[in-house]
């Protein structure tokens, strides 16, 4: 028996539920080096900005305990450019392309990049970043507040039919209801969850480890908080759930599946082990054959409570 | 860029906090250059998460050596390690130094900065390179007899005079360069290329002796960083052309492109 990894996201039929988180691939040349691309179920690319963006100054990253700390500040060589030069790339690897995409002051911005990708059939699916915790204009994220959440997915469904992923922010007291806001805005799939805000200090110098002072959290530190979100947005939604947060190996992945998840994004895990993702793939299938069970899509939410 | 599982063939203290790690990494060996890196995992498990990058510091026919100090978490567990275990090792990772023929080479090397330079210096040792090595003190100083066994020309500085120059090593630089007639046994200094790897102060004041004396130099930079192949956009350090990442644009740097903070 070969049970069956295949699984949906909108429109989009991934032949296997294991992809990249956005800004942990670069633009997947970097991993051509270590591993089959096109063995992936997708590739999400780095967030795209309208103009170009150099990011934030270093110190950028910082090591915490089970935890990586980074401000890039969504560095990206702006729409046209990608287009140009990074597209070409991905176009050639052969798996769904997600484009990830962020505005930096005008949520107008996501319809005019959406507008740019929409007319691009290689493009498979756009996933809408509502939650980057660094960039320093931004003030509230847009994933903290439904209704803003909901108006940006709201205006992007409006212009094309291609799948939409929603990626949240688990900085938010209540996540099925930001959830539930990007469901009924016509969001074909959620991400969950982006990174948290957090700091850590050097006590010799008083200073901050990172230069923006604040960053995201990510890596192994906040898996069970985000397991815990994935489970609780799944029980108040129907539209499928891309889980991420700390998926290292192939244990940590199932217990998203099992919370809820139709697929996975490895993210941290990329920058340490960058054949993280195609262990993942190898383990789900003997998972499946070990537990005599034929098809991804029956572990979803299987969790035994 | 390989990643590969590494047997450890050596893992020795040399010094106070100092130890050599050796490992079998022919398919390593075969693509590296000196002032590439290497990312290490230390630990198969979360503590530390992140590899290590570390400078090849010497190749031998299937062994590659790496160089390090105890500072942290990362380098204890490391040291820690025995011959016959396995390290999860990516590389060789970064620019590297461009070596250019029919220059005079001249290695500086302050503290850890010995640890890429030896490797440089053995593949430019057919010139016979000038290579300056500097310490707190007589104790903490690195490699002088390695590179003195090549058959370089060694000088040293010790910050508190215990041994050679008293001084910083780039105030014996600065001393070399105008004292010592342009002409020497034949060799222009000012046909003379810089290698330099060390604290950043201490860079960035080779900085203003490169340009001043007119000398093309070349130093490797450190941030911190998370994947060390370009990936994650961590380790960026300012210059003239916008930022640019440590792990892949360098960590070999032209000082005049940098601008030192």
């Amino acid at each position: 028996m070969r049970p069956k990894l295949s699984v949906n996201i909108g429109k989009l039929k991934l032949k296997n539920p294991v992809t990249v988180a956005s800004g942990t691939f670069g633009y997947a040349e970097e991993f051509s080096d270590f591993i089959d691309l096109e063995k992936l179920g997708a590739i999400v690319t780095k967030t795209i900005t309208l103009k170009p963006r150099q990011g934030n100054p270093g110190p950028r990253t910082a090591e915490s305990p089970a935890g990586l700390l980074n401000s890039i500040g969504l560095e990206n060589p702006g729409i046209e450019s990608f287009l140009e030069d990074k597209l070409p790339f991905f176009k050639k690897i052969g798996v769904p392309i997600i484009v990830s995409i962020a505005s930096e002051s005008d949520p107008g911005e996501f319809i005019i990049l959406a507008k740019k990708l929409d007319k691009i059939k290689e493009i498979s699916a756009i996933e809408l970043n509502v939650s980057c915790p660094n960039i320093k204009s931004a003030g509230k994220l847009i994933a903290q507040d439904p209704k803003a959440t909901y108006e940006v997915v709201r205006s992007v469904r409006r212009i094309t039919r291609k799948t939409l992923i929603t990626k949240l922010s688990p900085n938010v007291s209540d996540i099925a209801e930001i959830a539930l806001a990007a469901e009924s805005a016509g969001s074909d799939a959620l991400s969950l969850i982006n990174t948290l805000t957090a700091m850590s200090i050097d006590v010799q110098t008083r200073a901050p480890k990172i230069a923006s002072v604040t960053a995201g959290l990510s890596g192994p530190a906040i898996r069970p908080l985000a397991v815990r979100m994935v489970w609780e947005a799944y029980q108040k939604i129907k539209i499928p759930i891309i889980g991420i947060g700390g998926i290292m190996d192939i244990s940590s992945a199932l217990e998203f599946f099992i919370a809820g998840a139709t697929a996975i994004s490895v993210g941290t895990a990329n920058f340490i082990n960058p054949k993280a993702t195609l262990e993942i793939i190898l383990g789900l299938r003997g998972y499946l054959i070990e537990n005599k069970i034929k098809d991804i899509n029956s572990l979803r939410g299987s969790l035994n409570v | 860029m390989l990643q590969i599982k590494a047997r450890i063939v050596d893992n020795k203290k040399v010094s106070d906090n100092y130890f050599r790690l050796s490992i079998e990494a022919a398919k390593i060996i075969r693509e590296a250059r000196p002032g590439q890196f290497m990312q290490v995992k230390v630990s198969a498990g979360y503590e530390p998460l992140l590899r290590r990058p570390f400078g090849i510091h010497r190749v031998k026919k299937s062994t590659i050596e790496i160089l390090y100090e105890v500072v942290g978490r990362g380098t204890q567990v490391l040291s820690q390690k025995t011959s016959g275990e396995y390290l999860d090792i990516i590389g060789p990772l970064g620019n590297g130094f461009s070596m250019l023929d029919g220059r005079y080479a001249i290695l500086v090397a302050g503290g850890m900065g010995v640890a890429p330079l030896l490797f440089l210096a053995d593949k430019l040792v057919h010139s016979y390179p000038l290579v300056l090595i500097g310490a707190k003190t007589k104790g903490s100083l690195l490699c002088e007899g390695e590179f003195r066994r090549l058959g370089c020309n060694v000088k040293v500085a010790t910050n508190d005079g215990s041994k050679g120059f008293k001084g910083n090593l780039t105030d014996l630089l600065k001393k070399l360069l105008s004292t010592i007639p342009a002409c020497r046994s034949g060799r222009d200094y000012g046909l003379s290329t810089i290698y330099a790897c060390g604290p950043k102060p201490m860079l960035k004041e080779l900085a203003l002796i490169s340009s001043r004396h007119n000398i093309p130099a070349q130093v490797s930079l450190e941030a911190h960083m998370a994947c060390g192949f370009g990936a994650c956009l961590g380790c960026v350090i300012n210059t003239k052309q916008g930022l640019k990442k440590v792990c892949k644009d360098g960590p070999v740097f032209n000082p005049d492109e940098v601008i030192w903070q």
